[in-house]
């Protein structure tokens, strides 16, 4: 094989570049095909599982995934609810929140109920410090189950050091106080919209079923 | 042959070790350390993705053409790294929750360029295979070690969270000193720092006396 006289020309670099590029995404496009299925079933799993989380044993008979809205609430993105109901009764809303965290996003998902009491936060995505900031995972602390039973009027929405009941860590104050704000804004997003979040009281569980195919389609 | 596959062996492992020999990758090895179970998450993503390129970039070795090389070698890298990603991601979606945080920042890892620009692109497959493997349980040592000394020092902990990396058989893994907090300091930057410091002289050191005994120094090397 002549490879090396090939190699003398000019075309070859940009052609063989050209072609690992394309040979590259080929590669990638194939492996995300092949994985899209089972990262969305691995992602659904995983909401699934903190939808259960964040909401008391009991509280929910109906299957939240299913039963879900879209609202709008003035953010540039509409807000995605998950709806728990309890025989077909509206029970508590479940959604996301995000915070400004010190190294990017905390992705917080949280519950409230009907009265505008917080039923569970957890968090879902952070790129805190290790050992640090990532102590608002359930996984290492119980830190996130303070917000528990508040409300908007009932506690004081702010860590410690800024005159609030919410602990801070050593250490790391900007994601405490980033994950005590989001949960608050929360919570007032929940007091403008509550009708809308929770939804009316529905008789079968087939409505749910039929809105979430709308909704499905429509996200 | 064989003594060949030694030399690279060693290398990789102690004299031409990532982290203390080659200063490379100090960017991962700082940011990802604060436990000894983070380090060794690291270093295992790390070390997949160091053999797979080491491989591939040798096997097209002669099809490279030198103007192009390190273009080539980092569109090769960053689909190895982003595929590993994605095939976790569906997979093994349990250990990608843990090492997920890592798999990206591998990209970045100059030491994965380095080896190929510096060794895969002109030794045979074997060779390269060998190197990346000795080259990647070098880097898992350091990171581990490191992780180790910081989250001892800072958490009084050992291997704390090992097994959501490894597995529920390795629970023994993890230890607690009783009654120590740790100091926050080893945890932070500035304990990365004084870490590695503290193992580069000491490394130095054994090196430099392992030299002055010639005799040793010949059984050893």
């Amino acid at each position: 094989m002549r490879l090396d006289t090939l190699k003398e020309y000019t075309f070859y670099p940009p052609l063989l570049l050209g072609c690992t590029a394309l040979l590259a995404s080929a590669a990638l496009s194939w492996v995300a095909g092949a994985t899209r299925d089972a990262i969305a079933a691995a992602e659904a799993r995983d909401l699934r599982e903190s939808l259960t989380q964040v909401l008391p044993a009991g509280l929910a008979d109906n299957d939240l995934l299913a039963d879900r809205v879209q609202i709008d609430v003035g953010a540039t993105a509409p807000l995605t609810v998950y709806r728990a109901r309890h025989a077909g009764k509206p029970a508590a809303a479940v959604f996301r929140v995000e915070g400004k965290g010190y190294a990017g996003p905390i992705v917080l998902l949280m519950a409230v109920d009907q009265d505008g009491q917080v039923l569970g936060v957890r968090v879902l995505k952070h790129s805190e410090t290790p050992g640090l900031g990532d102590k608002i995972e359930i996984g290492k602390t119980d830190w996130i189950t303070a917000f528990n039973g508040k409300s908007l009027n009932t506690g004081r929405w702010a860590v410690r050091k800024d005159g609030g009941e919410f602990d801070q860590f050593a250490g790391a104050t900007i994601t405490p106080r980033a994950v005590v704000q989001a949960v608050k804004g929360g919570l007032e997003i929940f007091a403008r919209h509550q009708d809308a979040m929770l939804g009316q009281p529905q008789d079968s569980a087939t409505m749910g079923t039929a809105r979430a195919h709308k909704e499905g389609k429509a996200s | 042959m064989s003594g060949n596959m030694t030399t690279l062996i060693r290398d990789g492992l102690w004299h031409n070790n990532v982290v203390f020999a080659q200063m490379l990758a100090l960017c991962p090895t700082m940011a990802v350390t604060t436990s000894g179970t983070n380090g060794l998450g690291m270093g295992l993503a790390t070390t997949a993705v160091l053999v797979v390129a080491n491989v591939l970039v040798s096997l097209l070795r002669r099809v490279v053409s030198p103007q192009v090389r390190i273009p080539v070698f980092i569109v090769l890298i960053a689909s190895l790294v982003t595929i590993v990603d994605m095939a976790l991601n569906a997979w093994l979606h349990e250990l990608y929750k843990v090492l997920g945080l890592f798999i990206a920042l591998i990209v970045v890892n100059c030491a994965i360029l380095g080896r190929a620009e510096s060794f895969a692109s002109r030794h045979p497959v074997g060779h390269a295979f060998i190197d990346g493997l000795a080259m990647g349980i070098g880097f898992t040592g350091a990171l581990t070690l490191i992780g180790l000394i910081r989250e001892f020092l800072g958490s009084g902990t050992l291997f704390a969270q090992a097994s959501q990396l490894l597995g529920p058989a390795f629970a023994f893994l993890e230890m607690r000193i009783p009654g120590y907090a740790g100091a926050l300091l080893m945890i932070l930057p500035p304990g990365a720092f004084a870490a590695l410091g503290f193992l580069l002289a000491g490394k130095q050191r054994l090196d430099a006396r392992r030299a002055a005994q010639p005799d040793k120094a010949a059984v050893l090397a």
